[in-house]
């Protein structure tokens, strides 16, 4: 069932099955049949750990969402909830616990916290006075979910926000606990390396549990070379620019949550001969996307540009595929012809599903306004006028184009020219102020926190010092058939990636200056091994790397990653992990502040 | 060697023995009449309370006796007993002894006699007082249950975590009732109880009747029940003398037999094994012990002296003045072994070791060769240590040994495990420990629970010595024994704080996952808060140091601590702590110092305290974060007049920020808004709330020109934007004519293309073709090309020799263009590729 996290260089499916064991045990800890009531913001996190027929198993009956007022009336002997440790959804829970029915049979009620136990809210479940109501209070650390074959998320949606803007390391704490759990599993990884405040934070906490744990050192040969922690702060360009792989592409204009894609239906109705287009389904197609589909592994990082001449190619030889069947002579050629034939039709639903997917998606790239998007962001990011007001946006505002598509040009904009003058960033903020209305200064305002929006300070411009230096722009992008990371960008190489790069060669030392243009410090650690655990290198074996991006990461760069991991001469593959997968527009949504206006 | 089975006694099916265990040591004029006696299972101690009959003297005797034999002065402590009249004694699972008084008070006390803690059974029972009350074990821990003389159950059942439950009313109960036990089904305890010859399960909701299948109709009382080890059978004697045996839910019966014996038992216990061959159970009167098994023959033993019986998972304890015996069922591997006759291998393997001893080669060849291959099966079973005498144990050691020899694939771990578990179980058991276990109670109980075990008796030697032996992981052997120990040590008031933790961590230092905060917890109860903070230096989980260092009030270096640990949950319970603890002018200054915290408290007061959050800001003197607040502030007001005050004051405190841009926006909005509230009121078009570009447009949109231009001005809205929202709103109209006015009223700051794109957008050419004159040369393609004229783009092309511009138009048409302009083109396209 989740076989494809087991293909990859490090077995991700061991942290599964591991998550799936502790659930199953804490599900059998509540005997008899039984309810889950969820926080709703949970069950996409956890249908990557575990579909409803493993619940069903363990006697889950009914499933309700987190609601204020009763829990619906349901004939099980306990009640489950599956919780963050929020202060607001105890008071939910506690207005929950006690309307229920005194009449009825009486139901066990159990808290089970996700990711962690919290004293805050057992403290206010006790002020409510429903702690005692508890049969079981427990804690489901699930930090990391194994998310593909090579990568991990938190699937964390606020973590951006809480470490840059509100100064909340709450996630932090979580991401060193979950990075103890995964050295738990994979051994200890001997080489740390970080660049950002909140990098730098990760480590000393890992460093710190580690000491704390001294004794039970774990004796497994480890895994992981080595862990490259990055700050977002440190790379913001690049989930401000538009994702040109085909999966990112996807998450661009669709959003992937989970795993999971929403699509318009219409490309996808089954056109069956003499019915006509009557029945055109109106619920959208939920496809999920990940490696466990084979066209979707191989076409899902190239540059969308490349992605029509492997769907025809694809195309092609499933055909030839099917048409083997003439060839079958002999009743063991068609025995055999016909045990491939399961394999060969979810081949063919793939390629059409894909084909329809980027039917849409081109009908979008080739608009004129996407390109014209496309042609101010790459002027930005070669540093082309990006000390003035820029027409494009103007005129996209002042055709109320949407706000995240503004903001995202702005901030780029200040981002590619270090800060914007006094006077150009007061037009935008005016003109979106009254466009679009006064509330959103709270919104800039959080812009301006988390460093996207700044006024220039001083006239030094160092964003093409590291441009250059770093080569993030490649005039000669090759998108058929990449020689560079710049393809995921159709020029642009992210700087994370690039900064990715170097560290494993030829190391950080040859940029010492650039680094220290970036925010943040930048570091190195080693944690001892216990002698014997030593790994001897083969010949040519390759070093892992775990890249964990602390504030989310794109599929572009999850792309280009992926395209060093299988470079030949490159020497290292790359797990990453992160605290969840965004694009720009998910990741300047999660900082808007829009106080719901009343109607006067 | 003594004669094997000597002992042995036949039961149906199976054999049973009486083994000795200990002599006792304590000196009993009156054997143990008139005393109250408990024996915790697995081995464990047993306590006694003497119990006169002459209860007006309020002070009684009360000794314990842990190991109950030579050594009693070891452990045993007299105490005067000052406190009421003890109704029953029991054992915890962690060696502790309970005392249930006739108040419904229960007290507990450690092995060494000292008093813990004490709880009550329900305020209620104080004046109908406990009649009976009886301990049980179950998976939740050890509870209690008492009678009352009301006839009322009440129920705990874990005293650690106390929850009473009062239990239904039996009907028609009367008094005390003849006989209950308590039995834990379901997850549940529940009360059996017998009233006469009713019977009834109680559990926390109902008072269910039951009937036992099966019960002999001579029966007119049950007048005894017991439950065994497990809660799985159960045991009742009847008036008739029959003993019914059956399982716990009454819904199997396994037999009933007749005992002949009317007068009832003074105590009744399952003996069972783990694969037991059959069901049965011992009875005891004043001096006559039975087993009763399924057929009709019966065991009987003659008692010397009063005894009480404790039930074990695989036998049962007999407890008297002079002997501690244990009476089992003879494990079938043993039979095996020791029938008379018996061929089985492992027989024949002890009998040929035997030989060996006496003449080699005779004992070799006694061993037929078609038994070598069972000889894994026979050295296993030889090992199995269900004999608890050590002169046979040496016996079948040595025996397996031999056996091994000639095996050649015999894994040696097998043999290996066995003798070190037999190694430990002979040292528990020697007297001066005095836990007398069995191998298969050892196995059910864990080396865990045994190092616990050794552990309350202060044996820590001895724990330590059996971690290191079996090679327990540090963390749970080593480590937790030394956690004890150093617990124990902290208790010691003659010695100096100094001496006391330098000791400690002498030798502590190196053992793995020591909690330092464990055993300075322990110091703070112990009221050496001092040394309590001594030993939490050492401890290296700072999360671990914040909950005690709370409560030693020790607050800032809590909160500090918390910080260090990352782990933000117990950050927030510091400061809330601190909120409670210090009033609001310390509270505020303690923040900020640790700005972690201060951030954090930040969240909570933004979701739970807004007040709060207010008075933070103002604190600080953050007048930035307090202009946003009062903005966001603004926005739940309902009231136009509230919502501008608020704006008002986030103008104010902008201004203190410097920050002039905000002030000045705000302002703006404010503007807005009176603007739009009386343009509501003189036209009643709903305008408020509506951003100014969005209230430009619906003005524009129902045309009010004079309004919209007037807006215009006083916000300043550049000209660019105003002529591109002028264009869609009256183009969203159609109002072409006052389009047209619009385009011609001066020259356009944005250009004619949007005049044309526009158009087009809302499907009128016509409209569009009159702006595509006026396009710049620049644009003059793109504009021809959206109205879809071709001619027109390519001679606008070919006029500027523009290549790219031209390839575009190439790339528009279709097979129906003009062939001819298809050749133009690229005629011009060749000429403008040559320049």
């Amino acid at each position: 069932m989740a076989a494809h996290l087991s293909y990859g260089r490090v077995n991700l499916n061991i942290l599964r099955e591991a998550a799936r064991k502790e659930l199953r045990e804490f599900l059998d800890k509540c005997a008899g049949s039984k309810a889950i009531v969820w926080d709703e913001y949970l069950t996409g996190p956890f249908g990557l750990i575990a579909q409803y027929s493993l619940l069903k198993e363990h006697e889950v009956e009914k499933m309700f969402t987190l609601k204020a007022g009763r829990v619906p009336s349901a004939d099980v002997k306990n009640i489950i909830f599956f919780v963050r440790p929020r202060l607001e959804l105890m008071d939910i829970i506690a207005e929950n616990v006690m309307s229920e029915d005194k009449l009825q049979p009486p139901r066990e009620f159990h808290i089970l916290f996700v990711p962690r136990r919290s004293l805050l809210c057992e403290q206010r479940l006790k002020e409510q006075g429903v702690l005692n109501s508890f049969t079981n209070i427990d804690e489901y650390i699930l930090d990391l979910i194994p998310y593909d074959g090579d990568l991990l998320s938190m699937e964390s949606e606020s973590a951006f926000r809480e470490c840059y803007l509100e100064n909340d390391q709450t996630s932090l704490y979580h991401t060193a606990k979950g990075l103890m759990t995964l050295q738990a599993l994979y051994g200890t990884i001997p080489q740390i390396f970080g660049k950002g405040e909140c990098a730098r934070h990760v480590a000393n906490m890992m460093l710190r549990m580690k000491r704390e744990f001294a004794g039970s050192q774990n004796q497994i040969l480890p895994v992981f070379d080595t862990l490259l922690l990055l700050d977002r702060n440190v790379d913001l360009l690049t989930p401000l620019a538009t994702q040109l792989t085909y999966e990112g592409l996807i998450d661009e204009i669709y959003g992937i949550t989970n795993g999971y894609v929403k699509l318009p239906p219409e490309k996808f109705a089954q056109k069956k001969p003499g019915e006509g287009g009557k029945d055109l389904p109106t619920e959208p197609k939920k496809l999920q996307l990940n490696s466990a589909e084979e066209l979707y592994a191989e076409i899902r990082d190239k540059n969308f540009n490349a992605v029509g001449a492997a769907l025809s190619k694809k195309a092609k030889i499933i055909s030839a595929a099917f048409e083997e069947r003439h060839n079958a002579k002999t009743v063991g050629e068609i025995k055999q012809f016909v045990s491939q034939l399961p394999h060969m039709q979810a081949a063919r639903n793939s390629l059409a599903n894909h084909t329809s997917i980027a039917e849409l998606i081109k009908d979008i790239t080739t608009s004129e306004d996407f390109f014209e998007n496309l042609t101010v962001e790459q002027e930005f990011m070669t540093g082309v006028d990006t000390d003035k007001v820029n027409t494009y946006i103007e005129d996209s505002i002042a055709q109320k184009d949407p706000l995240i598509k503004i903001l995202r040009l702005v901030c780029m904009q200040s981002v590619c020219n270090n800060g914007l003058k006094q006077k150009v960033l007061d037009h935008y903020k005016r003109e979106i102020l009254q466009t679009y209305g006064y509330e959103h200064l709270l919104t800039l305002n959080n812009l301006e926190k988390v460093g996207l929006l700044k006024p220039q300070l001083t006239t030094r411009n160092n964003y093409p010092t590291i441009r250059k230096t770093l080569k993030l722009w490649m005039e000669d992008a090759n998108e058929q058939n990449p020689n560079d990371i710049s393809y995921v960008y159709s020029g642009y190489a992210p700087l994370s990636v690039r900064l990715t790069q170097l560290l494993a060669r030829p190391g950080w030392r040859s940029i010492e200056e650039v680094l220290k243009m970036l925010p943040g410090p930048h570091f190195e650690e080693r944690q001892q091994l216990p002698t014997g655990l030593h790994k001897k290198r083969q010949q040519g074996e390759n070093r892992t790397t775990l890249v964990f991006f602390l504030g989310g990461v794109t599929y572009a760069e999850i792309a280009a990653l992926r395209f060093l991991s299988q470079m030949e001469d490159g020497g290292t593959e790359y797990v990453i992990a992160t605290t969840k997968l965004l694009n720009g527009t998910s990741w300047i949504k999660s900082l808007m502040d829009r106080p719901e206006a009343q109607i006067l | 060697m003594a004669f094997v089975t000597a002992n042995w006694n036949p039961l149906g099916e199976a054999f049973y023995r009486k083994t000795e265990l200990y002599e006792m040591g304590w000196n009993l004029k009156d054997g143990l009449r008139d005393c109250l006696l408990a024996a915790a299972p697995y081995g464990g101690p047993i306590g006694k309370h003497f119990w006169k009959k002459y209860t007006l003297c309020s002070t009684l005797p009360m000794s314990f006796f842990s190991p109950p034999f030579f050594s009693t002065t070891l452990y045993s402590k007299e105490s005067h007993w000052k406190s009421g009249v003890v109704r029953q004694l029991g054992w915890t699972v962690c060696d502790d002894l309970l005392c249930i008084q006739e108040d419904g008070t229960v007290l507990i006390y450690d092995l060494f006699g000292s008093f813990k803690r004490h709880f009550s059974m329900g305020n209620e029972v104080g004046q109908s007082q406990v009649v009976e009350a009886k301990v049980f074990h179950s998976p939740y821990g050890t509870g209690v249950a008492i009678v009352t003389g009301a006839s009322r159950f009440t129920l705990a059942t874990n005293i650690d975590d106390l929850k009473l439950r009062r239990l239904p009313e039996v009907p028609g109960l009367q008094g005390a009732p003849t006989c209950w036990a308590v039995l834990t089904q379901d997850r549940q305890s529940k009360v059996l109880v017998a009233n006469g010859g009713d019977l009834f399960i109680l559990d926390y909701t109902a008072c269910t009747a039951v009937n036992p299948p099966g019960l002999s109709p001579q029966a007119s009382s049950i007048v005894h029940m017991c439950v065994s080890f497990s809660y799985k059978y159960l045991a009742l004697f009847t008036d008739s003398g029959h003993v019914w045996m059956g399982s716990a839910n009454l819904k199997e019966k396994l037999s009933e037999v007749e005992t002949k014996v009317r007068n009832p038992p003074k105590q009744m216990a399952w003996c069972r094994r783990p694969k037991s061959r059959q069901p049965s159970v011992v009875i005891m009167w004043d001096r006559h012990l039975l087993v009763v098994g399924e057929g009709k023959d019966t065991i009987s033993y003659h008692l010397e002296d009063d005894s009480i019986l404790v039930p074990e998972m695989d036998g049962v304890r007999i407890i008297n003045g002079t002997n501690h015996e244990l009476l089992q069922e003879v494990p079938a591997s043993c039979e095996e072994i020791f029938k008379i006759a018996s061929m089985a291998p492992g027989a024949l393997l002890l009998e040929a070791h035997k030989e060996y001893e006496v003449n080699v080669a005779y004992g070799i060849n006694m061993l037929p060769q078609n038994y070598m291959d069972k000889s894994i099966g026979t050295a296993a079973h030889c090992l199995h240590p269900h004999h608890t005498e050590m002169s046979d144990r040496h016996q079948h050691i040595s025996a397996a040994s031999f056996g091994k020899c000639f095996l050649s694939n015999f894994p040696p771990e097998l043999f290996v495990i066995m003798c070190r578990d037999l190694r430990v179980l002979n040292a528990v058991r020697d007297y001066t420990v005095g836990i007398p276990l069995t191998h298969t109670q050892f196995k059910q109980m864990t080396v865990q629970v045994l190092i616990d075990r050794l552990v309350y008796r202060k044996l820590y030697p001895l724990a330590i010595e059996i971690c290191r032996y079996l090679k327990t992981p540090e963390y749970q052997g080593v480590s937790r024994v030394l956690k004890h120990w150093a617990c124990c040590k902290v208790q010691q008031k003659e010695e100096s704080d100094e001496v006391i933790a330098r000791t400690i961590s002498l030798k502590l230092g190196e053992a793995a996952g020591i909690s330092y905060s464990e055993i300075a917890t322990k110091a703070y109860e112990c009221g050496r808060t001092e040394l309590a903070i001594k030993l939490l230096e050492f401890e290296p989980r700072s999360g671990e140091q914040v909950p005690l260092l709370l409560k030693m009030k020790r607050s800032q270096l809590a909160l500090s601590k918390a910080i260090e640990s990352g782990d933000t949950d117990l950050v927030y319970t510091v400061v809330t702590y601190l909120k409670n603890e210090m009033n609001r002018g310390d509270f505020f200054m303690t923040l900020r110092n640790q700005p972690v915290a201060l951030s954090l408290y930040r969240q909570f007061c933004k979701h739970q305290e807004q007040d709060t959050l207010k008075d933070l800001f103002n604190q600080d003197d953050d007048h930035q974060e307090l202009g946003n607040f009062y903005v966001k502030a603004s926005y739940k007001e309902k009231r136009l007049e509230a919502r501008v005050a608020h704006l008002q004051s986030a103008v104010d405190e902008y201004n203190k920020a410097k920050n002039e841009f905000a002030a000045k926006t705000t302002e703006e909005e404010m503007r807005l808004l009176r603007f739009q509230k009386k343009l509501e009121e003189e036209k009643g078009e709903s305008l408020v709330g509506f951003s100014l570009h969005d209230t430009l447009r619906t003005l524009l949109a129902v045309g009010l020109h004079k309004h919209a231009e007037q807006l215009y001005k006083d916000f300043k809205v550049p000209d660019k934007r105003f002529w591109w929202l002028k264009l869609t709103a009256l183009a969203e109209k159609e109002d072409w004519e006052e389009l047209e006015k619009f385009a011609k009223s001066k020259k356009s700051p944005i250009g004619y293309l949007p005049f044309v794109e526009v158009c087009v957008k809302h499907h009128n050419k016509y409209e569009a073709k009159k702006y595509v004159s006026r396009v710049t040369p620049e644009q003059k393609v793109k504009a021809h090309l959206a109205v879809g004229d071709m001619e027109g783009a390519a001679d606008a092309a070919i006029e500027r020799r523009n290549e790219g511009e031209i390839s575009t138009i190439l790339s528009r048409c279709s097979p129906t263009t003009d062939r001819a302009l298809v050749e133009r083109l690229n005629r011009a396209k060749s000429t403008a590729a040559k320049k």
